[in-house]
């Protein structure tokens, strides 16, 4: 690969949103987002998100929101994300390495079916704030 | 723990957005010897009782996780560097900001393998707490040196918001190709020389 300037990344970005608006947007509203605190890196969350953006690119899918967040609350599942797909219930996954972020991607986010095995629930009770934090 | 020196540049940095930060810089400086790394910003910063504690892994200002009594980040990072005879320096000042900067020697067996910075790039850039951010990130041996400066603004100029899975890739490509280009100067590490002058204590025994 040759290195690539600004300009030519600029090029690259207008090509893809012109594709983007010819095709049906898969994805379109689904987030995912990676508990990245001391916790969650050390566990490898880091080539957990390299995961999700590969299998993505791979699958043709530029609309889901990847974003990070630090600790969950669920040090000794990490690393732990979690999925928000509109219809489905939002779920946080643990232990989730390379292969789990495929079959996160290929089932809850493209199949739209919850992948059990890996499910963790909801942040830990001393994370919660009573009410809401209201 | 932390297996590369990319794992402590996220954590690292990540303290630098969350201490309400408007301007952060890293560089990373790698010659054939020393990764010579700087993490510096315009945050909240703190004071000399705080400065001297935060070295501690059970020292944390319970902001984050009230109940919790860990702060591993800086700890990680201290222990990473004085396993293998590098350097560690924190200067801060209350309302200013912080400024941390370290090195790892790279010849020394324990020194931790430095990893893939793209990632740690795409990942600092597209963090949501993060403003502006500027890296530098250069390599110099004999084959010559090289540099690239990755600069928030001007990439979110061309790119939007950096939060969906298309934008990454973009980034993520633009960014490995700045990396390839930089990683051709890097130098073949002499194993040999190694083995002839062990350092570790692992190897000793």
């Amino acid at each position: 690969m040759a290195k690539m300037t600004l300009e030519e990344l600029r090029r690259l970005r207008d090509k893809k949103q012109n594709e983007l608006q010819k095709r049906d947007i898969e994805g379109k509203d689904s987030r995912i987002i990676i508990g990245m605190g001391t916790c969650g890196i050390a566990a490898g969350a880091k080539p957990v998100l390299d995961a999700f953006l590969e299998v993505l690119e791979e699958k043709h899918i530029d609309n889901v929101s990847v974003t990070q967040t630090g600790c969950m609350g669920l040090c000794y599942v990490e690393p732990t994300i979690e999925v928000i797909v509109p219809g489905m219930p939002d779920v946080i996954y643990g232990k989730v390495d390379a292969a789990t972020a495929r079959k996160i991607v290929e089932q809850h986010i493209i199949g739209k079916q919850l992948v059990t095995d890996h499910m963790f629930d909801r942040p830990a009770a001393d994370i919660i704030k009573k009410d809401g934090g209201k | 723990m932390h297996i590369c020196v990319g794992d402590f540049l996220l954590d690292i940095v990540q303290n630098s957005f969350e201490a309400e930060s408007s301007q952060v810089e890293l560089v990373v400086q790698e010659t054939s010897n020393i990764l010579y790394c700087s993490v510096q910003d315009n945050g909240k910063g703190m004071d000399a009782e705080t400065q001297r504690r935060v070295l501690d892994p059970f020292y944390t200002d319970g902001i984050k996780h009230k109940k919790r009594k860990v702060g591993l980040g800086l700890p990680f990072l201290y222990q990473a560097t004085d396993a293998c005879e590098g350097t560690f320096n924190l200067e801060s000042e209350v309302g200013k900001g912080t400024r941390v900067v370290f090195s790892f020697n790279l010849e020394h067996l324990d020194a931790p393998p430095i990893g893939d910075l793209t990632s740690v790039f795409v990942a600092l850039l597209s963090h949501p707490l993060s403003r502006s951010l500027v890296i530098q990130r250069s390599v110099e041996s004999e084959k010559g040196s090289g540099m690239y400066t990755l600069d928030k603004d001007e990439l979110q100029d061309i790119l939007g918001p950096m939060d969906t899975s298309g934008t990454l890739s973009l980034l993520r490509q633009y960014i490995a190709s700045q990396e390839e280009d930089v990683l051709q100067l890097r130098s073949v590490i002499a194993l040999h020389m190694q083995i002839d002058s062990p350092q570790s204590k692992q190897q000793e025994m």
